[in-house]
């Protein structure tokens, strides 16, 4: 899993089958000292997150097994809002 | 899944055979300013996406998953035509 925040979201109406109903959120992975890592991924949402969160998401097959036994179609899914986390040289709130 | 702009199509006459009937596109990432940016990948298209539009690709093994590909040797699909993307850009 990895830590990201929730930068956006996406509109589509055209979509897999498996998607509809579900919320697709922006998140653009970070590292612990919050700079960005990459591009940004598009992920559906099991947990209820919202723009400007910290959150962690699975990626792979995986990110459809919160769905089970519904066949999701995704390879991200949001799921932890993070509080806070720490790391030796920064803790962050 | 990740943000792609479809930049052109894919034609082949010899390819595996669960891949006859799919058409394949080929489509560029974009980055958080909805920039084309990076490599270029071949997706099989499962939503009828054209060239010009934003779409979202799902990749690796979820991409079976999607509609038809169940044993379909695929690692990159489209499955949805973004409308509108949101970005917070602060």
């Amino acid at each position: 899993m990895q830590l990201a925040r929730v930068i956006g979201s996406v509109i589509s109406t055209h979509k897999d089958q498996s998607l509809i109903g579900h919320k697709l959120l922006v998140l653009q992975p970070v590292s612990p000292l919050r700079t960005e890592i990459g591009r940004p991924v598009v992920a559906v949402d099991s947990v209820g997150a919202g723009v400007g969160e910290e959150v962690f998401f699975v990626q792979g097959r995986e990110a459809s097994f919160p769905f089970l036994p519904d066949q999701v179609t995704t390879d991200a899914n949001v799921v932890g809002i993070v509080d806070q986390w720490s790391h030796q040289s920064n803790t962050q709130e | 899944m990740i943000l792609a702009k479809v930049v052109g199509t894919v034609v082949a006459t010899r390819k595996d055979e669960r891949l006859v009937g799919n058409k394949l596109l080929l489509v560029q990432p974009l980055n958080a300013k909805e920039e084309p940016q990076g490599g270029h990948l071949v997706a099989v298209d499962t939503v009828d996406a054209g060239v010009g539009e934003t779409v979202l690709i799902v990749s690796g093994s979820s991409a079976r998953m999607a509609a038809d590909l169940k044993e379909s040797p695929v690692d990159a699909a489209i499955v949805g035509i973004v409308d509108t993307v949101e970005i917070d850009s602060d």
